[in-house]
């Protein structure tokens, strides 16, 4: 636990300190103009904190059930050579019963992009 | 040492979770609190399920509350009421998630024994495969059930 | 205790330094293969055949005016690039470069990789936002969605080498190797898992998140100077984490004759990033919503039969 402490902090001193180097070396001559949002020559109308797609949601849910699946999946195959054919039926049906739910997914077109 | 500053942090930071009038920034001080709970699990030696909660807690589902924060219309000009009338009911469910936890705790033996061969991953993995494969199966119905409501919900436009 | 000490901060020296060189050796090499495959020179001028461009372009990134624009998240801005590095540096607490060459050995080392990296989500989606401006946000919400989708087939497509090998930690994993590699026995585990690792790192043609001609460069637009070469450097580094990993899970790691371990591992990586390269100059960009549909209607059913069958010849034979 120490060394990854260590570990990490370095890392972000690491960071922070090419961070420090550049704003040493590097010129500061702030405009208007240079200060802008980004949007390709023209003015940006309102901010971008808008609402966006539930499509995006949507995908986020299906990903986290199936993320939740394959970790759940992990400490089972580790043991899977010692335990045999049953520990692989128990997988199997575990995984099956996921693949339902893909497959309705599929089915009412959740898996479609907009 | 270790321990008090991670407990610091997340009891700081959940705290903010609550307070803060920016909704994303809410999220964000949500993230330092999962995080400090996963260097709990590592400081307790339970690395698996410390990694669980990065690749889970952070990975999964506070990528899915970013998403569904995006999808709030006008998230930036509206302040967050942080404020609620529901203080009764939320005391009442504070206290009988201590009591739980109480009784939870007075139910472990402490300190845990750990045999001489412990190891968590494969332990867990046995214990899934044998003693508690119901359960094993059983969640993943429940997963069915959450994305079969999932799309069920969102189709509904 | 303070010998220990010192051991380690030179490892994480070493690694410091190792990531720096790589990338810049891996940004050199992009230029140069991409060149070559459309038959042109790439960098000439700096050094013999362009050879210290990536040194002069390193200069001058260090002394580009870093700006700030005044209608984003200063502090979230700020951490953005941090906790992209950082998150890719992570990886390297446990990536063994051969059984001595390694910071730390973990037992969970694989699942250790896998969570770190998912940092990376966190960070682009925060500097997509941060930035308060359109594309960044759309970059950063494609860049997500699709992380997170090959996510999925990426942890399945290596759930079988994890079950040969009975193990998490990535020494032990190359150690089963000793006979024959995985691939041979994984073919399309290994091709699932290079086409989903391809698409975790962003390369093309699964690159519609910085999609140059629509979204200007996604998430990182707002980005200048030094913080833009954090996100910079941190792609790369995560490309040179997902080869490491296939030559560690599929090719054998270090193992090979005659040559040292650590020789043979950089080969295998390199020989990988290279594979990467060629696809990105080949292929053209996916659509996003074939982006999507190739990942939940193809690479996950594929990943799921070749668990299974690969679970099944398991415990059969």
């Amino acid at each position: 636990m120490l060394d990854f402490i260590i570990y990490l902090v370095i890392g972000i001193i690491f960071v922070v300190g090419s961070f420090a180097a550049a704003y040493f070396f590097s010129p500061h001559h702030p405009t208007d103009k240079k200060l802008a949002t980004y949007e390709c020559g023209e003015d940006p109308i309102k901010g971008s904190w808008i609402q966006y797609n539930v499509r995006y949601y949507l995908l986020g849910l299906a990903f986290v059930i199936f993320d939740v699946e394959a970790i759940f999946l992990l400490p089972c195959v580790l043991v899977m050579k010692s335990l045999g054919l049953i520990a692989f039926i128990e997988l199997a049906i575990f995984i099956f019963i996921l693949v339902l739910g893909l497959a309705y997914a599929w089915r009412k077109g959740a898996l479609e992009w907009i | 040492m270790i321990f008090y500053f991670l407990a610091v942090t997340l009891i700081l930071s959940a705290i903010l979770v609550v307070t803060l009038k920016n909704i994303f920034h809410c999220a964000l001080f949500l993230i330092v609190a999962i995080l400090a709970i996963a260097g709990l699990y590592f400081h307790l030696q339970a690395p698996f399920l410390g990694v669980v909660q990065l690749i889970i807690y952070i990975g999964a589902i506070m990528v899915l509350i970013l998403f569904a924060i995006m999808l709030t219309s006008r998230i930036s000009d509206r302040l967050l009421q942080t404020a609620s009338r529901q203080s009764i009911p939320a005391l009442l469910a504070v206290i009988v998630f201590i009591l739980l936890a109480l009784k939870s705790l007075d139910k472990t033996p402490l300190p845990a024994h750990i045999g001489k061969n412990f190891d968590p991953i494969l332990d867990l993995g046995r214990a899934l495969m044998t003693a508690y494969v119901l359960p094993f199966e059983v969640v993943s119905l429940l997963l069915l059930v959450a994305l079969v409501g999932a799309i069920a919900l969102a189709r509904k436009d | 205790m303070i010998i220990g000490l010192i051991i380690l901060l030179l490892k994480i020296a070493a690694v410091l330094v190792f990531i720096s060189l790589t990338v810049l050796f891996l940004v050199y090499a992009e230029r140069k293969v991409s060149a070559h495959f459309q038959v042109r020179y790439g960098p000439m001028r700096v050094g013999w055949h362009g050879g210290l461009q990536m040194i002069a372009d390193t200069i001058k990134l260090l002394l580009k005016e870093d700006i700030t624009p005044k209608d984003v998240d200063k502090l979230v801005f700020f951490i953005a690039p941090i906790l992209c590095f950082v998150s890719a540096y992570l990886a390297y607490l446990t990536l063994p470069f051969s059984p001595q060459i390694v910071v730390k050995n973990l037992n969970i080392g694989l699942l250790y990789i896998l969570g770190v990296t998912s940092l990376t989500v966190l960070s682009l989606m925060m500097a997509g936002w941060a930035s308060n401006n359109k594309y960044a946000l759309l970059g950063g919400f494609r860049s997500v969605a699709q992380i997170i989708s090959y996510e999925i087939p990426l942890v399945l497509s290596v759930l079988p080498v994890v079950m040969m090998a009975g193990s998490l930690n990535l020494i032990t994993i190359v150690e089963a190797q000793k006979s024959l590699p995985f691939i041979l026995v994984q073919p399309l585990g290994f091709l699932l898992y290079l086409t989903a690792a391809a698409a975790e790192a962003n390369r093309a043609p699964f690159d519609i998140p910085e999609a140059e001609q629509e979204l200007v460069a996604g998430y990182n637009v707002e980005y200048s100077g030094i913080k833009f070469s954090m996100f910079f450097l941190a792609e790369y580094v995560n490309m040179f984490t997902i080869c490491a990993l296939a030559a560690i899970l599929f090719l054998g790691g270090w193992q090979g004759p005659i040559l040292p371990p650590v020789i043979w591992f950089l080969i295998k990586v390199y020989l990988l990033v290279f594979v990467l390269m060629w696809v990105r100059w080949t292929f053209p960009r996916l659509r996003i919503d074939q982006l999507m549909s190739f990942c939940w209607k193809i690479l996950l059913p594929l990943a799921l039969a070749n668990f299974l069958i690969s679970g099944l010849w398991l415990v059969l034979k």
